[in-house]
This record gives C-alpha cells, sequence and structure tokens, in this order.
C-alpha cells in the first residue's frame, strides 16, 4: 500500500512539473499579484513593508486556489480517477497523496518565492523569514481544505468560480493566524508562538477532514 | 410514528397538510403576543427605544445559527441514513437560513447605525455571522450548479458537514483577530443580567421564529416535493413524446401523443 501511495505522489509530482509550464505558473502567478499590489496602493515603501505580510498570504492563498481546481479534473478525464477510485488502497488515502503531492508541486515552490518576492516589498530578513515560516505551516492547510473544493467540483463537473466560493471562506482561519503569526514578529506586542502554533493545528486539522470529506464526496458523487 | 414513517412522501405529505394549519396559527398568535410585549417593553435607558431592536434582532441571529445545525442533521440523513426526504430538508433550509442570516445583519446595522454610530463595524459577531451568510449563499450556489437533485444533494452534504465543523474554528479565529486589531470598542448589551422586561418578551419571540422556521421549512418541502414531482412527470412526457416520434408516423404514435397532450 506505501508502493502504492508513493507510486501516486511521485506520477502526481511529475505530471505537474513536466506538463503546461506546471510549478512556474503558480510562482509567476504570485509574483504578478505582488507586483501588482504597489500599482494599487502607490510606491510608498513604508506602506508596502507594513501591508507586505498580508499581500503575500493573499497572494500565496489565491495562487493555491487557483492550481487547485485541476487537482482531480484531469484524473478524471483520462479515467485514471476511477482507477484510483476501484483500487485497493483506501481512498481517503490516495486522496491524502494526491494533495500532498499538489503541496510539493505548486505550494512548496510559493515558500521558495517568497524571499524574493519579499524584497520587492521592503521586507527585512526576520520578517521574509517569518512569512516563509507561516506559509511552510499554513499552505498544507490550503491544498488540503481546497481539495474538498476540487472534489466536488469533479463530481459536479463545475469548476473557477463556484470552487473558489466554497472554499474561500473555509480558508479565512489559515489566512488570520498566518498574517497573525507574521506580524507579531514585525510589529506585534503579542508573541509569534501562540497564533504560529495554531496555524500549525488547523493545518493538522485539515489534515484529517481534508481527505475523509473529498473522499466522500468522490465517493457519492462519481457514477 | 418515527422518523422512518416519514420516508414516504406522500405520507409526508398527508400528514404535513394536517398539521401546517395549526403550526401557522400557533406561529401567529405567539408572534403577536410577542410583538405585543416587545411594545410595551420599557425604553432602556441608554438606548431609548432602538432597544427594541433587539426583540427582532436576537431570534434571527439565533435562528441563523440553528438552521445550519437542521442542514447538519439532515445531511447525516443523507449520506449515513440515506433518509429519502434529507435532502429535500436540507435543500429546503438553505434559503430560510439565508433569509434569517441576512435580517440578522440588516437589523443589526439599522441598530448599530444609531448606537455605534456606524452601519458596519468588523466586529468579530458582525463578521462571523457574515461569513456564515456566505457560506449560506455558496451553498445554495451549489443546490442550484447542478440539475441532478440526488447528485447535488450529496455534495451539498459533504459541504454542509464541513462547514458545520468549521463554523467554530472560523467564529474562533475571528474572535481572535478582532481582539488583536481592535480592543473592545464595541459597546457590549448587559447579556444574561438582562431585565426581565426585556428577558421575557425575547424569549416569546425566540419561540414564536422557531415555530416560524418549522412553519415555513415544513411548508418549503412540501414545495419541493412537488416540484421533483412535476419535474419527473416533466420528463417521462418528454421521453415518451421522443418514443412516439421515434415510432414514426404509425397511429399509435399519434394516438400516444394524443393521449399524452390531453393529461397534460
Amino acid at each position: 500500500m506505501t508502493a502504492a501511495l508513493s507510486a501516486l505522489v511521485r506520477r502526481d509530482v511529475r505530471i505537474a512539473l513536466r506538463v503546461g509550464g506546471g510549478a512556474l505558473i503558480g510562482v509567476l502567478f504570485f509574483l504578478t499579484v505582488v507586483v501588482l499590489m504597489p500599482f494599487a496602493v502607490g510606491p510608498d515603501l513604508a506602506l508596502l513593508s507594513r501591508l507586505g505580510p498580508a499581500i503575500l498570504w493573499l497572494g500565496a492563498l489565491l495562487a493555491s486556489l487557483l492550481t487547485l481546481d485541476r487537482l482531480f479534473m484531469a484524473d478524471h478525464e483520462d479515467g485514471s480517477l476511477d482507477l484510483i477510485t476501484m483500487s485497493r488502497t483506501p481512498l481517503e488515502l490516495a486522496c491524502a497523496a494526491k494533495a500532498l503531492a499538489h503541496w510539493l508541486a505548486a505550494g512548496l515552490p510559493l515558500i521558495v518565492a517568497t524571499p524574493v518576492l519579499g524584497l520587492l516589498l521592503n521586507l527585512d530578513m526576520v520578517a521574509t523569514g517569518a512569512v516563509a515560516l507561516t506559509l511552510l505551516a499554513g499552505t498544507p492547510a490550503l491544498t488540503f481544505t481546497g481539495m474538498i473544493g476540487a472534489a466536488l467540483a469533479v463530481t459536479l463537473h463545475r469548476g473557477g468560480l463556484l470552487m473558489a466560493v466554497l472554499v474561500l471562506p473555509l480558508s479565512i482561519p489559515v489566512l488570520i493566524f498566518g498574517v497573525a503569526a507574521s506580524q507579531a514578529v514585525i510589529v506585534g506586542p503579542m508573541t509569534f508562538g501562540a497564533p504560529f502554533s495554531i496555524l500549525c493545528a488547523l493545518s493538522l486539522v485539515s489534515l484529517v477532514i481534508g481527505p475523509f470529506a473529498a473522499a466522500a464526496s468522490l465517493r457519492h458523487g462519481l457514477d | 410514528m418515527t422518523l422512518i414513517d416519514l420516508a414516504n412522501p406522500t405520507r409526508f405529505l398527508a400528514l404535513t397538510a394536517r398539521v401546517l394549519p395549526w403550526l401557522a396559527a400557533a406561529t401567529v398568535l405567539l408572534l403577536a403576543i410577542g410583538l405585543y410585549q416587545a411594545a410595551l417593553a420599557p425604553d432602556d435607558y441608554q438606548q431609548g427605544a432602538t432597544v427594541k431592536i433587539m426583540f427582532i434582532h436576537v431570534p434571527n441571529a439565533w435562528l441563523s445559527m440553528f438552521v445550519w445545525g437542521v442542514m447538519s442533521i439532515a445531511s447525516l440523513g443523507t449520506l449515513v441514513w440515506r433518509h429519502p426526504l434529507a435532502d429535500v430538508a436540507a435543500k429546503a433550509a438553505a434559503p430560510i437560513g439565508a433569509a434569517f442570516t441576512f435580517l440578522a445583519l440588516l437589523t443589526g446595522s439599522l441598530w448599530g447605525r444609531p448606537m455605534w454610530g456606524t452601519y458596519w463595524e468588523w466586529d468579530a459577531r458582525l463578521t462571523s455571522v457574515l461569513i456564515l451568510f456566505l457560506m449560506y449563499l455558496g451553498l445554495m450556489a451549489l443546490w442550484r450548479a447542478v440539475d441532478d437533485p440526488s447528485r447535488a444533494a450529496r455534495a451539498a452534504a459533504v459541504l454542509t458537514l464541513v462547514g458545520a465543523l468549521n463554523l467554530p474554528i472560523i467564529k474562533f479565529s475571528v474572535d481572535w483577530w478582532n481582539t488583536l486589531h481592535q480592543p473592545a470598542s464595541v459597546m457590549r448589551m448587559g447579556g444574561s443580567a438582562l431585565d426581565k422586561s426585556f428577558l421575557i418578551p425575547l424569549l416569546v419571540m425566540a419561540i414564536a421564529f422557531t415555530l416560524l422556521f418549522v412553519t415555513l421549512h415544513l411548508a418549503a418541502m412540501r414545495n419541493e416535493i412537488l416540484r421533483r414531482r412535476v419535474r419527473s412527470l416533466q420528463m417521462m412526457q418528454a421521453s415518451r413524446v421522443a418514443f412516439s416520434n421515434e415510432m414514426g408516423a404509425g397511429a399509435r404514435g399519434q394516438n400516444a401523443s394524443k393521449e399524452i397532450g390531453a393529461a397534460g
């Protein structure tokens, strides 16, 4: 079973990296969102460094959301999703493996790109490190809750806006604690530890809920 | 009479047809009593007459959460017990819950204008109710996105249960976010120290609104069942017409389409 799951992860990562620009598209989108911000709020470096963590978090949230609706769609189109559903590996674990692969291919590059984007937003070393660390802890939660939306989208043959409308309210807690932890390092009177531990807790909770809900919706929805 | 007896839609329709008038009468009676008592309740020494908005606002806010609870139980019914009426109940409840949530927001903002000097404040409670409203709208969009009701039902059930797990988390994080960003600048109500002259009308109104929800929900469920029957009749008719067309210009086909025309 471990072999099947690791094969699934390897396959998904490989497809994500090789087909259609793969991970770079997400990073490019992230970069574009961050570059758009100064045009909206003005080239004021002090203001940008104050808004920096929020901009980076919003960019990462949107970038990971936009790549998500392909999570099951491509597999559904070529029929491999049916094989995964019928195989002896529990569907919950297969979903978790797919989400992990998606995070490795689309989430991790965003975190790697964060220091460069932090330079554009006038964030210092410590602040950039804090944002990257909170993204590292928080983006799994985004992927695993977003997976529920992706599973719903594939069973309903609807993607795009509907999925975003369903998933975005669920990601509010992650956004709150991610930005709170980063701000705590930069300005806040609070300690970094408290919001960061809650952020990790949110990731762990979504690690449990996400695969079960996605598997339930795939199992009930595909026919 | 157990829950499983209601699995037959015809029996459900017959039962609700008998119960609904009584429920509606009880709702009207309690609403009248509650509104009368609310009108007689004394003005608040600080807030004046605007405190009477509370008698509408609080029951709406309470029902906005209660309806999500009802939908979660119905979703369990859809996914676990496969109760045939569970998805009808879940679908019928969503717009009613959204309406109660919207009314809670609206009355809250009308109350906030004279009290806080602004229609909208990014207060923790307001924000979480707004997110709840967004989730109701998303759920309704999901129901409308798919034309096959049973398929939409299972997707909506998964989303409702995920929402039920997430709502406390969202509530908690919004509270945290609020204390982080703005120290309590908002005036707080007395909470449990509410005077008896306010508490009794409030309780009556809460019961009246709950009855109002039950009445509206049962009526909406009846409509949904009838709508599905109409839909399946239309499908049958369409397939019969298609079938008779396939048979060509034979006399049997013409007779069949005449029959259908008479039936329609």
